[in-house]
């Protein structure tokens, strides 16, 4: 409150003084309120809004080309409709297979990675943490630039270098049979750096005195990790996954990009977002897409639940001893 | 969006202003069709000196994103809005741009004057004209002569019937190594498109049934299996690296599309292979076009009366269409200019061939079929079963019968 004193009293020097410190009054009684109103504008015209009219839409049937004016309610029957596709269903069985193939090996690695990095890494720990890093910085329209080069069929580094182990070339973005593990190997790749971190920062708070005790008690290595490390990080592991999860099941750009949409080996990497995309932008079909991206909704909110009751108890117990 | 919206602010000012004052006439396309308007901004300055033209280009996706969302919200509209092809049926549905068959417009007087199919594909279901034709792309098949050539095969195998066409690509990967084509898919789509007649929809019948599991279809997807099964396709897509590579490296030998794709081989795709390429007409002397470019008004513009000078100077202008003709290398859609002598030039890069006279011979035959909004969504059913049939197996009937009712399933409404 003191802060808006010297800004309220040379704006009102000019007026009477008995006007003066009443519109003083009111402008401190205010300048909060206007203070913080930049945030709550752009919260609601960015954030609620499209938030609430999503909901509206998705019980409407709508072609936006054709105007506000045309929406015509339509009531469930878009969700009943999503619900009983075949390409949704499709698109649900894809991001579920997304989320394992590229999700569990990204925890697998990353946790055992930030053990070893943090235990026996010195000098150079900085600098590999920050090379595991990058691809998570990186723009993810030019991560799948370069890997849809190098992935290229007849000129990839790829199959070059697998070359002399094929006896011909591996189509790995336009085969159904490869452009799956392809795209979740890019997947991988780029988050493994970010639960790297998330990790490592975890170990870092561990106290000393623990593995200096247990060393004491004659524990090796191994026994450390799994009766130290690994119960002490089981909240993190509880936030890393849930994090994975919803990540996973959003997932949108990397198929997109690294599997032309225009092709019909597509629908092998279409994923409930670009499913969700493709019933508005091409399709014209708002209200189903919203509908759509509804059901997501319900969908990740029911894996969170089921991944809180899966860590969320042990994980609570640790954070409170 | 913010230079657009100070764009209509300075208009509305503008408008307001002394009468002497220009109308600031705003013209929303996209690349590389924005060069078309941009060469032609002198000349329309001359002419309508009270008219201040502003171009504003964004990228092809971008440009009919930003427009589906002006046409929803009825805001940010330009005066011009260029439309391609594929969101023409759309566009043409929404009832967001003027009916150019009603006054003032009145523009079924112009029909004749240009290619006829061009207006069934700007024409909504309820009769109305939502653009005007800018330029066309009659289909044709381009193919690499030095290959054929080598392979022994003539233009004459290569286009008689589509099994002569399969043989002749046979013929080549095995004296050459080269690909026939880039994609099966092509064939497909070019074969489902025989035998229509004007007035007949590729997808949908005028009573909105679902056609595709008719005999087009099946013959479409069983020429495509065949050439995918002897593995005459480089099973690329168009406009991706490996594509462009494919022409590049001489490892593609024909390339069905539109005329206009002899500009980008000579710009970017290939410019090395100049001399080497032909044009022919598709296998089995059908007649077909790829994209084509056109102009509407938004039913809320600004500046109706100047946006329809505009238009019909980019479209029913001679000058204006040979010059775009010039610097995009389109096909124009105005009949007058196709019969300018330009037309009878031999293009270089086809190695001396007049082509263009070979491309107003199939512009006049491509048959005038209906564009529904349901299109766009047809074509990505029909890509995803042809998909499982090439690559997956699954029987012919079987796929047609699934795109079928899933076609049927979400054109419910």
């Amino acid at each position: 409150m003191d802060s808006a004193m010297p800004l309220v009293k040379p704006a009102g020097l000019a007026a009477a003084p008995s006007k003066k410190a009443g519109a003083a009054w009111r402008m401190r009684r205010w300048a909060p309120y206007l203070f913080i109103a930049p945030f709550f504008v752009l919260f609601i015209v960015f954030g609620v809004f499209p938030l609430l009219f999503s909901i509206w839409l998705s019980l409407h049937q709508w072609d936006p080309a054709a105007g506000l004016g045309a929406m015509r309610w339509v009531g469930l029957e878009n969700y009943v409709f999503a619900a009983t596709d075949p390409w949704f269903h499709k698109s649900l069985y894809n991001t579920l297979w997304f989320a394992l193939v590229s999700g569990v090996p990204q925890h697998f690695v990353a946790l055992p990675l930030a053990y070893f990095i943090h235990r026996h890494l010195k000098r150079s720990r900085n600098a590999v943490v920050a090379a595991y890093f990058v691809p998570y910085i990186t723009s993810s329209v030019a991560i799948a630039l370069i890997f849809s080069t190098l992935f290229s069929k007849d000129y990839g580094v790829i199959n070059a270098v697998l070359g002399p182990w094929m006896s011909e070339p591996i189509d790995w973005l336009g085969d159904a049979a490869y452009t799956k593990p392809a795209v979740a190997f890019v997947v991988f790749w780029r988050f493994l750096g970010w639960n790297l971190v998330l990790y490592l920062s975890a170990l870092q708070v561990i106290d000393h005195e623990l593995y200096e005790a247990a060393t004491l008690d004659g524990a090796g290595s191994w026994q450390q990790f799994r009766f130290i490390t690994l119960p002490l990080l089981k909240p993190m592991i509880f936030f890393a996954v849930t994090l994975t999860i919803i990540g996973n099941l959003q997932l949108f750009e990397e198929p997109f990009i690294l599997v032309d949409p225009e092709k019909g080996v597509s629908q092998s990497v279409m994923t409930s977002a670009i499913f969700m995309y493709r019933l508005a932008f091409s399709d014209g079909d708002f209200g189903t897409a919203s509908a759509v991206s509804w059901l997501l909704f319900l969908i990740i909110a029911a894996l969170t639940w089921g991944n809180s009751k899966l860590f969320g108890r042990t994980g609570g117990q640790h954070a409170s001893s | 969006m913010f230079s657009k919206a100070t764009a209509f602010t300075l208009a509305l000012v503008l408008s307001h202003a002394a009468w002497a004052e220009k109308t600031t006439l705003t013209v929303a396309t996209f690349p590389d069709l924005d060069r078309a308007a941009k060469a032609a901004a002198e000349s329309f300055q001359k002419q309508y000196p009270q008219v201040e033209l502003k171009i504003v280009s964004l990228q092809y996706a971008d440009h009919h994103t930003a427009m589906t969302t002006a046409l929803a919200t009825g805001s940010g509209l330009p005066d011009v809005m260029a439309v391609d092809f594929r969101f023409i049926g759309k566009f043409a549905e929404s009832g967001g741009l003027e009916d150019l068959n009603a006054a003032p417009f009145n523009a079924q007087a112009l029909r004749n004057q240009f290619v006829k199919y061009t207006f069934a594909q700007a024409t909504g279901s309820k009769g109305n004209l939502a653009a005007m034709p800018a330029d066309i792309g009659p289909g044709t098949l381009l193919y690499r002569k030095d290959i054929a050539d080598k392979a022994g095969v003539t233009e004459a195998e290569l286009t008689k019937s589509w099994e002569s066409y399969i043989e002749a690509g046979k013929k080549i990967k095995a004296k050459t190594g080269a690909y026939l084509l880039a994609d099966a898919a092509d064939i497909r789509d070019i074969v489902l498109r025989t035998g229509l007649k004007d007035g007949e929809g590729l997808y949908f019948d005028a009573q909105g049934k679902v056609l595709v599991d008719n005999p087009r279809f099946v013959r479409a997807f069983e020429l495509g299996r065949a050439a995918r099964q002897a593995g005459l396709d480089a099973k690329v897509s168009p406009w991706t690296n490996d594509w462009a590579a494919g022409f590049k490296q001489g490892r593609i030998a024909s390339q069905m599309m539109g005329a206009w794709l002899t500009g980008h081989l000579k710009n970017w795709l290939a410019p090395d292979t100049k001399g080497l390429w032909r044009s022919a007409v598709l296998p089995s002397g059908q007649a077909g076009s790829y994209g084509g470019s056109f102009y509407a008004i938004p039913k809320k513009a600004a500046h109706k009366p100047e946006a329809w000078d505009f238009i019909r100077f980019m479209t029913t202008n001679k000058a204006t269409q040979l010059n775009s003709l010039k610097v995009l290398d389109t096909f124009p859609a105005l009949i007058e200019a196709q019969n300018d002598p330009v037309m009878d030039e031999p293009l270089a890069f086809l190695g001396g061939q007049p082509a263009r006279q070979l491309w107003r011979e199939i512009a006049a035959q491509v048959p005038a079929t209906p564009v529904t909004k349901y299109d766009a969504m047809a074509t990505d059913v029909i890509r995803d079963e042809f998909e499982k049939v090439v690559a997956e197996g699954k029987a012919i009937p079987a796929a047609l019968a699934d795109a079928r009712s899933l076609i049927e399933r979400r054109a419910r409404r």
